[in-house]
Formats: structure tokens, sequence, C-alpha cells
């Protein structure tokens, strides 16, 4: 624990924080241009060279409205809760690798803030209190939109927590480890995790869209229904903080799901041309970004392609469907696992 | 030297939000006292090297049972007018009966010091991979009944939450 370690820390959470924060910002401008393309519109280009200033003039926007805060509701929870959503959808940050590790000054610097030997389990327990946010939210306003909106993220965040561990289970087993680092280091050349785990890639990619309430399941704030759900009662830059939490969750679920099923940092055939060790780093975190970058264009094609669930649609895929497949994937994984042994008991 | 400050500072914390659950008069607040309280639980966890406990701890009670309560006490609505308002004689027995609950933990806990444990701690048990295999290997059978315990109380569940048994 000398100072420079300190130092090199401090430096990568204050990295990874801004760049998920730009990101997040640059995310509600890409929206609005993959929704005007994907419509045939122009989308925003007004304030700067192709609209590139927009998330600027809207963050500004945000920060200049009047605040209300409703005088029936429970004012304490009313502020914390934005707070606690933007809190937790920052904190996983931390665990994903963003790359190697860079060989400076005859030291080694890894890219990954921490790597936990639980980091699967500490993304799942911020994913599982990702909910209080939302909830606390959603009550505190005193507002029936509100407070439906809350119990629908709720129900529909436990009921998809499920079928997401248990497909989570499964690459546990193929790659006996909880370590997201290891992995990540894992998957190295052509060997995706994808390729050995195609179906509880699907099943984690619709949990991961149910978990950040992105559409086809966005009926925590469905507008034709509870106006603007949980967040009916928000004003200025605190509805600001619910918009910003759930393009970062998307942002950090495209991490995860490239980093789990998708290979993280590798790519095949790079170590042939590159050698150089640091080049690779950094060829590797660009990678990353390349494949995070088409997570969140297809997070945003799909919303723009599949209509809403009805509820009791997206109940019944929860839990008829999506947790029987992911059990199903579970027992073929272990049955895969365990071939030799079986085969042994049946053959003599 | 830092760990017993943390120690510390956790058990204030645990006892401060504990109380906090009791004295708060909103239900809601209470929920949320809880949730913070097994919060300070899983840094003790942590303080023993129990890191995957500590998580688990999180991800279910904090992330799935808590959450489950503060939607049902939304749902129902609890507030002062609904309140149930209990006889004087109920609440003076409910205070006597915690109370000497109370002195028979301290009593039990007074003599605590004394006690030696027979197996020597291994700091390195809460790590994920010797608590498999410990739990896999040593307590098996017991793992495997309370999952059956498990099964039975979900399979109970859904019997009860059914309307009409054909």
């Amino acid at each position: 624990m000398t100072l420079g370690y300190f130092i090199y820390k401090l430096i990568l959470v204050v990295l990874v924080f801004a760049v998920t924060l730009v990101i997040a910002m640059y995310s509600t401008y890409a929206e609005r241009k993959v929704a005007g393309f994907l419509q045939d519109r122009l989308g925003p280009n007004r304030a700067g060279w192709f609209g590139i200033l927009q998330p600027v003039a809207d963050a500004v926007k945000l920060f200049m409205k009047e605040e209300m805060i409703p005088s029936v509701s429970n004012r304490t929870l009313f502020i914390l809760a934005p707070g606690l959503s933007l809190l937790t959808a920052c904190m996983t940050g931390v665990v994903i690798p963003w790359g190697t590790s860079l060989n400076l000054f005859g030291a080694n610097y890894s890219l990954q803030v921490t790597d936990l030997n639980i980091g699967i389990l500490y993304l799942f327990g911020v994913v599982s209190i990702g909910v209080y946010g939302i909830m606390i939210g959603g009550w505190a306003s005193n507002n029936k939109y509100s407070l439906l909106g809350a119990m629908r993220a709720s129900s529909q965040m436990i009921s998809y927590e499920v079928a997401m561990g248990i497909s989570i289970i499964a690459l546990i087993m193929t790659t006996g480890t909880l370590s997201v680092g290891q992995i990540a280091a894992q998957q190295h050349g052509w060997h995706w995790n994808i390729l050995v785990q195609p179906l509880g890639c699907l099943i984690f990619v619709v949990c991961a869209f149910a978990e950040t309430n992105r559409a086809p399941f966005d009926l925590p704030e469905c507008e034709q229904e509870l106006v603007g759900g949980y967040h009916t009662e928000y004003s200025s830059m605190k509805m600001g903080f619910y918009l910003f939490a759930e393009y970062i969750n998307m942002f950090i679920s495209s991490a995860v799901i490239s980093t789990f099923y998708f290979g993280g940092y590798n790519m095949p055939f790079v170590g042939r041309f590159v050698h150089d060790a640091n080049a690779l780093a950094l060829l590797g975190v660009v990678f990353l970004f390349a494949k995070i970058f088409f997570g969140i264009f297809f997070f945003m094609w799909v919303r723009w392609t599949i209509p809403r669930f009805r509820y009791d649609q997206l109940m019944n895929l929860g839990w008829k469907v999506l947790i029987p497949l992911s059990i199903l994937n579970l027992v073929l994984t272990g049955g895969w696992m365990m071939r030799h042994e079986i085969l042994s008991v049946f053959i003599k | 030297m830092i760990t017993t400050y943390l120690f510390y500072f956790l058990s204030f914390l645990a006892i401060m939000f504990g109380l906090m659950v009791v004295l708060s008069k909103n239900p809601i607040h209470s929920v949320l006292y809880l949730v913070l309280c097994f919060f300070t639980i899983a840094g003790h966890y942590v303080l023993l090297n129990a890191q995957f406990l500590a998580v688990v701890h999180v991800i279910v009670y904090s992330g799935a049972i808590m959450v489950l309560f503060l939607f049902v006490i939304m749902l129902l609505n609890l507030n002062k007018e609904t309140e149930p308002h209990k006889s004087l004689w109920l609440k003076a027995s409910a205070a006597v009966a915690s109370g000497s609950l109370l002195v028979v933990m301290v009593a039990s806990l007074k003599g605590a010091s004394t006690i030696q444990s027979t197996n020597t701690f291994n700091p390195s048990i809460g790590l994920i991979e010797n608590l498999g295999t410990t739990l896999f290997k040593d307590f098996l059978l017991p793992f495997e009944v309370s999952s059956v315990l498990l099964l039975a109380a979900m399979v109970g569940a859904v019997m009860l939450g059914k309307k009409s048994i054909k």
C-alpha cells in the first residue's frame, strides 16, 4: 500500500468514472440519432456540428429548470432516491477489466480497478440493490402512477434476476472462476464464452434488457399507462439523474455482456500483427469499447424494433420461459462437463 | 489496528441502525434502516475475511428479501391512521417479556469470555473454494437436507398462493 499504488488506483477510478459519465451523456445523443436513423429522420442536428453539442445543451437545460418537490412527498427520501439510483449504477464499473495491464516505468499497472475473487457476485449484488433507487423514488413521490411504476420495476427486476443468476451459474461452471478478470483472460483468441454458452448468453442478454428497464421491458415508465412511471413527479436534474442512471446501466450491461460472453478485451489474430505488450493492452481497450458501443447500439436497435410487452406477457416470459430454459442450460452444461463419468456408468 | 477501529465503527452503526428500525414511526423507514443494518453486518463478514458470505448476505437479504418487504409495506400503505392501538397492559407485558430476554442474553454473554473454541480459526475458510469444499465434503448431508427444506417451503408457498385446489 504505497502512495504510488494509491495514486494509480485513484487515477484509474476517476478515469473509469469520467468515461462512464461521458459515455452515458453521449448515449442520450446516440439514442436520438439512432432513433432518427431507424425512422428515416435526421435526429438532433442544431447544436454544434451534426448536433454533437446536444447533450451539453440538454444538461444545461436540466440544471437550469425549476425544481419541484411535491409538498405531500417524503422530502428526504425523495431527494435521496435519484442519487441512490446513480450511485448503484456507477458502482459496478470497478470490477470490469477494461484491458490487460500496462507496463510503464518498469511497473505493471492493471487496467482493472480491483479483481475481486467474487467479482461476479459483487456485480450481482450491486444490481440487486439497484432497485432501491427506483422503489424509494416511486414511493416517496406520493403519486399512484409513481408507486405503480416502482412496483412494476421491482417485481420485474426480482423476476428476471432469477433467470440471470441461473444463466451466470452455468457460466461459472464452465469457466471455473468467479473473478471477472480471469473470465476475460480465459477467452483469449477465439475462446469466447458465447461459443460455449450460446443459450446462456441469450438468456443473459434478455435479462439485461429487463434489468436496465429498457424497451421492450420498459413497463416501469410506460408512458401510455403510467404518465412517466416512477419519475413522474421528478423534475430538473433529479429526473436527469434517473435518465443518466439508465444510460449508465446500459453501458455497464454492455460491458458485462462483452466481458462475460464476447471475449472482453480479446480479439483473435491481433497477437500476430502487434507484438508490443503495451500496444496490445491499449488495442484491447479499443476492442472492448468497440464491443460495448455495438452493445449500446444493439440496445437502441431493439428499442426501436420491438414493441413493449404487456405486463402478463413479461411475467410469463420471465417465469415460464426464461427460468426453465436457464435450468435446462444448467443441466445440459453439467451433463456435458460430466460426460465421461456419465458414459462410464453406462459402458461398464 | 485499522480492523479494530472498523469493527467498532461498524458495530456502532449496526446497533444504531438496529435501534432506528425499532424506533422509526414510519414502517418504510424501518425497512430502509434494516437494509442499512444488513450492510453493516456484511461489512463485519468482510472483516472476518468471509467475502462470499458478505456478498451473498447483501444479495439475499438486502437485494431480495428486503425488497419484497418494502414491496408489501408500500402496497399496504401503512400510516398513523391505520395503526392498531394496543391496550396498555399488552404494551407493559411486551416490555417485560423483551426486557427479561435482554437480561438473559446479557447474562449469557457475560460468561462468554471464558468459553474457549475447540477448533482453531482458519482465516481462509470464508473464501469461496474452501467454503464449497467444506459444504460439499464435510457437511454434505445437512446442506442437502436444508435444500429440501427450502423446496418444501417453496411448494407450500405455491399451494397457499393458489386460489382453488382442484
